[in-house]
């Protein structure tokens, strides 16, 4: 019992950080169609840009805040500089474009900061909290708290706020929200920005436990990808349940099968589930038409 | 142009290239550097044949590469297979995988056939970087020279031929096939699934030949790297490659023989020059990409042909 506590703590607490990046990826694909590959970059920007900032004097929550600006001044670049010029472009070129994008923010991290491993110190402390004989960082408390926060943030902002609707208008239908007079480029750049800075917050709050550098944006923009589309790509309550899903599987896989096949988990049952379900768990059955 | 000269043009070009640079490359490293575009060349043409005839993407074919690269490092190690036979084994296991996984694989669309394939590649990468005793984990393996007759098979210039004809022979396979009725076949299929149907083309059945025909190109590139290197890591197999070469065949021009070459010459050959500003190599490398692909959106080749044509492209 406890060692299955322990387990579902640990695969939450990655969980929240893979369903804030699917966030991330399934905000910008409702937007704009496009599928933001460097979307794991902002992680590692928040995560990296903090540590840099704190080393060089501002108090935590400062440099935090700060690097969550900077992330969203790169996340609105790489939509101006990269994305806009390329309208009407095909997906696979849009794709090609975010691979670019991050492929140069690493090159641009690596020499703006460096190639090390960093750690940013606990926001409350490193002493694990005793629950039914399993324990949790507290830590871990910040990245499931956060990632909550933000979710609230988020519903708040599309249900209740005029710019959030805009937003879920142009999801739904580009063309008619531009003809109700709604501004789809910004409603577009807005989504980057808000992308960004969820990734950023997500890198700024996993820090501590997990170490950042230049390179970890890879393998959770990857993880952040499989979890949108195990959801169903463009569903936001998708996203969160995807991230959460692959998160307690990788846990459970590594504690109770082998931890060197942790990362195969996930993989292995998104195939599964895409070869039952090819629109995703909570994927629209979308109909084509001709 | 008479039609047999224009559908065997590109395979002209690259045979003109193949036996010309031998004159224009001096040293052994230009003449190697030469090889390991033809063996990424060789792959991107057969991933072409999946994305730019049947508008597939795959996201994992760097898994495909590692079959047939870790197949010839493994079997004559391990089992003392001839390599030429281990060579053989990798690219029909390589085949038989995609034949086996692309039924299911391919009834997925867009993005998800993307992240299928994604987690397919990811699998191959892991189970190489993990079986350690077989594989060398992530420190790679030694793979043996080959030998053929008591001729061993070595020295930058024999593999230079060895690959240059690999990728004319690749060239030819993929003309001829584009031009068939497979490949009109796949072309309808890319336009429009639905009225390809309409048509009565087996539409699973074009794509898997395609994604099957894919992976033995992918596994044939792949092993003829290793045994250039005689060396392989588990990075061959890894997603970055996979991404490499999607990005090859986008680049180059989606469709485009001559173009998936033309890419794979970008991406090989670019690092090797970007080395001399090496802290920048990953930043000006992705600039580059973001930059050719908003200014020649349908690719190098393509793009060239339409300025040369005296169309705007």
């Amino acid at each position: 019992m406890a060692e299955l506590l322990q387990f579902i703590f640990s695969g939450l607490t990655v969980g929240a950080v893979y369903a804030l990046v699917a966030l991330g990826f399934t905000i910008i694909y409702n937007a704009s169609d496009v599928v933001n590959f460097a979307q794991g970059e902002f992680v590692m920007l928040g995560g990296m840009a903090t540590v840099f900032l704190a080393a060089a004097g501002l108090p935590l929550p400062l440099a935090a805040i700060a690097a969550v600006v900077v992330t969203v001044a790169v996340g609105l670049g790489l939509y101006l500089f990269a994305i806009k010029p390329a309208r009407g472009a095909s997906a696979v070129t849009l794709i090609i474009i975010t691979i670019g994008a991050s492929i140069a923010l690493r090159g641009a991290a690596q020499i703006v900061f460096d190639k090390q491993f960093h750690r940013l110190p606990s926001f409350s402390g490193d002493d694990p909290i005793h629950i039914l004989g399993a324990t949790i960082l507290p830590q871990s408390l910040w990245v499931i708290g956060g990632a909550g926060v933000i979710l609230a943030a988020l519903w708040w902002f599309f249900r209740v706020t005029l710019t959030g609707k805009a937003v879920l208008a142009t999801a739904a239908n580009r063309l008619a929200a531009s003809l109700v007079g709604i501004d789809t480029r910004f409603v577009v750049g807005l989504s980057f920005a808000l992308s960004a800075a969820i990734g950023a917050i997500a890198g700024i709050l996993v820090a501590p436990i997990t170490l950042t550098s230049y390179e970890v944006g890879t393998m959770l923009a990857l993880k952040g990808f499989a979890a949108a589309m195990l959801g169903g790509m463009g569903n936001p309550i998708g996203a969160v349940a995807g991230g959460l899903l692959i998160g307690l599987l990788e846990a459970f896989g590594a504690g109770y099968l082998s931890s060197t096949y942790k990362d195969a988990f996930a993989f292995v049952v998104i195939l599964l589930v895409l070869f039952v379900m090819p629109g995703g768990l909570f994927g629209a059955r979308s109909v084509e038409r001709v | 142009m008479p039609a047999l000269l224009r559908r065997f043009l590109p395979v002209l070009i690259l045979l003109a290239l193949v036996v010309a640079l031998p004159f224009l490359l001096k040293s052994a490293y230009q003449l190697r550097v030469a090889t390991l575009v033809f063996t990424a060349g060789l792959t991107a043409i057969g991933l072409n044949i999946l994305m730019g005839h049947a508008g597939q993407v795959s996201l994992g074919h760097a898994g495909f590469g590692g079959i047939g690269a870790y197949a010839v490092a493994i079997l004559p190690t391990h089992y003392g297979i001839h390599p030429l036979a281990a060579f053989g084994l990798g690219v029909c296991a390589a085949g038989l995988l995609a034949y086996a996984v692309g039924r299911p694989i391919l009834r997925l669309r867009g993005h998800y056939l993307a992240v299928a394939t994604l987690g397919m590649g990811m699998l191959i990468a892991m189970v190489i970087q993990n079986q350690q005793g077989l594989t060398g984990g992530p420190d790679g393996m030694q793979v043996p020279r080959m030998e053929l007759f008591g001729w061993r098979v070595r020295g930058a210039e024999t593999w230079y031929w060895i690959c240059g004809g690999f990728l004319i022979l690749g060239a030819v396979l993929a003309v001829n096939l584009i031009d068939s009725p497979t490949g009109r076949a796949l072309r309808a299929v890319h336009d429009s699934e639905v009225a390809a149907r309409v048509l009565g083309i087996d539409v699973a059945r074009a794509k898997l030949t395609a994604f099957t025909i894919s992976a033995v190109y992918a596994a044939t590139g792949g092993a003829l790297l290793a045994f250039v290197n005689a060396f392989v890591t588990p990075d061959i197999a890894g997603f970055l490659h996979s991404v490499e070469l999607v990005t090859m065949v986008v680049l180059g021009g989606l469709g485009s023989v001559v173009g998936a070459v033309v890419g794979a010459t970008i991406l090989v050959v670019l690092p090797q020059v970007l080395t001399v500003f090496h802290e920048y190599e990953h930043l000006a490398i992705g600039l580059i990409m973001i930059g050719v692909m908003i200014f020649m959106r349908a690719g190098v080749v393509p793009t060239l042909i339409g300025l040369v044509r005296g169309r705007s492209a």
